[in-house]
């Protein structure tokens, strides 16, 4: 069953076109983050669809009701801002029921779910605390725990997490993992990190420049990129992009493809062998960056941008040495002059 | 999903007022102030400016009609007005420098924490709370050799040869309602000043101090650029206000003596409440109005400029 | 907080601090001081800094003997009734301000901005003229209704920057929590600009208070007579009664001052951007 329709959804501010022709179906109970770089307007979708932001044109469905002109109090969903938007003048037990609190519930039922949802995230002990008392991390608990209380239909996060520091990141990220397991309801996520989307996600949309550019599971987006910008957004280091007439390469012809103008390659799919001729592209180490588990090397192919490589473990190979990179076909992307992934390989 | 809150989905019930809404919402909250500021404001501005373009005699009531830009000639020719500009630009200036500097002294001194602080601050802020009316008498009593000491200090100080009232001498006269004027309004530059400093990141400070700054170069380097927008607006808020203020003269010296204090405003309100000279008072507020205009956009213009080299 | 280096600069600022409330308090310590002197000593000791016998006949006689007491009822009417409609009126106008974008704001504040611009003395007679048709001359509501309107401005910018200082976010969160736009102005965004009303307030209260021009042109008789108003009949008529003056001058004092020191640190808070956050 469907959860929320997207029917050529259209945004306008003024003369700014920023949302264009938005057609997506998330189904019920699904995890569905919205990424993107900044500006892409995955901010703003989401904001529409909590009823923050008037749809332009377009039909905004929730199950099979029509939504757009409901006002965000009738939508029945809760939303957990980047800055956490706490009420500062309420304790955390009131900040905790306070949708409740406007609905008239008896005290007794908004007791027994903010202490419900004070348990699941552990705030028990700060329920008389006001905001300004709390750490980051807790005023995060907070949020999420006043989203909980609700129990929606949906829950919308936006880019949650990018207040706090990396350790709590981390934490946080298992936190709404588990909150989603528990719960089962459909979630909708913004954010620019392509880690949390690629862990938190029953499926991903990349979004760019107003537009969808891919939407699939995340190891669909990581295996198959449908352009450039998807191939170039997911991933971590970058995946390497190379001309198809860059002089470094040394492509076999079973592995190239007369419509293809670039290459891609992922720095985790290369094996570092002699810089002979059955290497595929032959370059010197600029950088090397030992992370322990892995090895990154920078090489120096002869393009602007450095030919990345990562291999597990500790490689001593130095700075200034020339080395070979081989890949397997089945790991090499092509792309025409559009951008677009072409999907078969010649000899596929 | 089964206790879900009871809202209401609307289901099939949509509303064509709702973008209605979006467009009309602000308006709502605004339709108070505009209908209020245009009814007491803005009409009558119109109808006063109209002024300007006819003959208005409340004591001849027939001799009221259009005459085109005659005011504006009698303007031109009125030594008296051109007194009153020159009165108008050393007033204005007089007061603008000393209240400026005065209150951003006080709002460095304010900004950095000492004991007694909040006090001080309470106590410094007060002349700000005085009426103008009251405080217009109060140095006008200061300035009266018979029961106020300020003469006496001046000729204690050999400044005067004996304790004169320098309300009374038209060389010196417009200096006492500019003294009265700075008192009054340093503590408006100080506040805005301060709250302007105490939004400055601390962090830029500690950056310049490690980066070598001394106290009077992360002043210079730090501190003016940042209040820069804001005393480009308050000093150009506060001419216009200061132009336009004509209550301090009014009550310590009327003008006087011999037009030495009187600035456009004063003239303004001789003009339309001594002689009833409706359109030749609104002829002198045009004027003015026209000059703080053309002086506002300038200010502005410099303002963008302060703020693009930020 | 900071250590100063060299005692010597925290000499000089002490010195430079003191020179300043000396200069702030000493013509209000002169009112004071010329009231409480006996009248037969204001010549003969009226520049000293303290006479050598004190009273409080002056004030006395102020209060009972003059229509003060009708000025003072007749001005706090007026100011607080001004600064109740003004606050109420601002705060509606400073929330659209800063939540809304919409047509035709630049031009609305713009003409908020000229009608800071222009001498009030242009538009009296039109402003009298509109009075004496709505039969609001010589009327305290007639006043409170222009004071109203021409402080509604100022008060709307200070109360957009009061606003501006509340995150959007803590409205929208309320508003999907269950809230219409007004209820979370009320509940949640209300509640927080408390500090911001009590700088509006005040302020507003103390210019009306002291208000000369429009009182004198729009009020003639005794019984209605504001303040500053009944003080400048109170100067020509007791032209050389300084005692008195000054006792009356130092009673129109007080309670602006009160409100004033009520509210001065709001108002530094409130000019700070952000400080409401957090």
């Amino acid at each position: 069953m469907t959860a929320i329709t997207l029917n050529s959804i259209n945004k306008r501010f003024g003369p700014v076109h920023v949302l264009k022709d938005i057609s997506l179906q998330f189904d019920k109970g699904e995890f569905v983050v919205l990424v993107g770089p900044s500006g892409c307007g995955k901010s703003t979708l989401l904001r529409m669809i909590a009823g923050l932001e008037p749809v332009s044109s377009g039909d905004m469905i929730f199950g099979d009701t029509r939504v757009n002109d409901l006002e965000p109090r009738e939508r029945d969903i809760a939303m957990v801002f980047q800055s956490y938007a706490l009420y500062p003048h309420m304790n955390v037990e009131r900040n905790l029921g306070f949708s409740l609190e406007l609905r008239k519930r008896a005290a007794a039922e908004k007791k027994d779910r903010t202490s419900h949802a004070a348990g699941i995230l552990g705030l028990d002990k700060l329920l008389d605390r006001f905001p300004k008392a709390l750490s980051g991390g807790q005023r995060q608990r907070v949020a999420m725990g006043r989203a909980i209380v609700r129990d929606p239909q949906i829950f919308l996060f936006d880019e949650p997490l990018s207040n706090l520091d990396a350790a709590l990141r981390i934490e946080m990220r298992i936190e709404i993992a588990k909150l989603h397991q528990r719960l089962g309801t459909t979630m909708v996520y913004v954010t620019h990190d392509q880690v949390e989307a690629m862990t938190l996600a029953d499926r991903i949309v990349v979004m760019n420049a107003g537009q969808v550019e891919q939407v699939g599971t995340p190891l669909d987006l990581y295996s198959n990129p449908a352009n450039l910008f998807v191939a170039g957004f997911l991933g971590s280091p970058k995946m390497n992009f190379v001309a198809h007439d860059d002089a470094a390469l040394n492509l076999p012809s079973s592995l190239t493809n007369p419509s293809a103008q670039t290459y891609g390659i992922r720095p985790e799919h290369i094996k570092v062998t002699a810089p002979d001729d059955t290497a595929h592209l032959v370059g010197t180490i600029d950088v090397v960056e030992r992370l322990g588990s892995d090895t990154i090397f920078y090489i120096n192919h002869g393009a602007t941008k450095p030919f990345v490589v990562r291999v597990p473990g500790i490689d001593r190979t130095a700075i200034g040495e020339k080395i070979g990179c081989q890949f397997q076909p089945e790991d090499l992307h092509l792309f025409d002059q559009n951008g677009q992934a072409i999907s078969e390989h010649k000899n596929g | 999903m089964t206790m879900a809150l009871p809202t209401s989905p609307g289901n099939g019930r949509g509303r064509p007022l709702k973008r209605f809404q979006w467009l009309v919402e602000p308006y709502l909250y605004l339709s108070p102030a505009i209908i209020l500021i245009a009814l007491v404001i803005l009409v009558p501005l119109v109808v006063g400016v109209s002024y300007a373009f006819q003959a208005i005699d409340l004591l001849n009531p027939f001799e009221t009609g259009w005459v085109g830009f005659a005011n504006f000639e009698k303007l031109w020719a009125d030594r008296l007005f051109w007194k009153a500009l020159t009165n108008t630009f050393w007033w204005t200036l007089g007061s603008l420098f000393f209240q400026f500097f005065l209150g951003l002294g006080l709002a460095l001194l304010l900004n950095k924490p000492f004991a007694g602080r909040g006090l001080v601050q309470g106590l410094v802020f007060l002349p700000w709370a005085v009426p103008a009316f009251l405080s217009g008498l109060n140095w006008a009593w200061l300035f009266n050799p018979i029961i106020g000491p300020i003469p006496h200090w001046l000729a204690a100080l050999g400044i005067m040869e004996k304790p004169q009232n320098i309300l009374a001498n038209p060389e010196l006269a417009l200096w006492g309602p500019i003294v009265a004027n700075v008192w009054f309004g340093i503590p408006f530059f100080a506040i805005t000043l301060l709250a302007a400093l105490q939004s400055i990141p601390r962090d830029l400070y500690e950056a310049a101090a490690i980066d070598g700054a001394s106290v009077w170069q992360s002043f210079i380097k730090i501190t003016v650029p940042f209040l820069a927008p804001t005393i480009a607006i308050t000093v150009m808020l506060r001419t216009i206000w200061i132009a336009n203020f004509a209550d301090l003269i009014y009550i310590m010296t009327g003008g006087g003596p011999a037009n030495s204090t009187n600035i456009i405003s004063s003239y303004i309100f001789t003009t339309a409440f001594r002689r009833l000279d409706f359109a030749y008072a609104s002829t002198l507020a045009i004027a003015l109005l026209v000059l703080l205009l053309a002086y506002a956009m300038l200010i502005l213009q410099m303002r963008k400029h302060l703020v693009k080299g930020i | 907080m900071q250590k100063t280096a060299f005692p010597i600069g925290a000499v000089l600022r002490y010195f430079a601090i003191a020179l300043y409330v000396l200069f702030a308090l000493f013509p209000i310590y002169w009112l004071v001081k010329i009231a409480v002197t006996p009248d037969r000593l204001i010549y003969t000791e009226g520049t000293q800094i303290w006479p050598s016998n004190f009273t409080l006949d002056n004030f006395v006689s102020v209060l009972f003997l003059t229509d003060f007491l009708v000025y003072f009822k007749n001005s706090m009417i007026v100011s607080l009734g001004t600064a109740f409609f003004t606050t109420l009126v601002a705060t509606a106008a400073g929330y659209a301000f800063s939540r809304f974008h919409f047509r035709g704001k630049t031009i609305i504040i713009a003409l908020m901005l000229i009608t800071q611009m222009f001498p009030l003395l242009m538009i009296i007679a039109p402003i009298y003229k509109i009075m004496a048709g709505l039969r609001l001359l010589d009327s305290l509501t007639g006043l409170i209704i222009v004071y109203t309107a021409f402080n509604v401005p100022f008060a709307t910018f200070l109360m957009q920057g009061f606003f501006d200082g509340i995150p959007k976010d803590l409205e929208e969160a309320a508003m999907i929590d269950g809230c219409t736009r007004f209820e979370a102005l009320r509940k949640v965004i209300f509640p927080l600009t408390l500090p911001g009303l009590a700088a509006t307030l005040g302020f507003i209260f103390t210019a009306a208070w002291s208000e000369l021009l429009f009182a004198l042109m729009l009020i003639n008789s005794d019984a209605k007579m504001t303040f500053p108003v009944g003080l400048k009949t109170f100067v020509s008529k007791f032209a050389v009664d300084w005692g008195q003056m000054m006792a009356a001058g130092t009673l129109a004092l007080i309670p602006s001052c009160l409100f004033f020191i009520l509210i001065q640190r709001f108002l530094v808070k409130g000019l700070t951007a952000g400080a409401v956050k957090g």
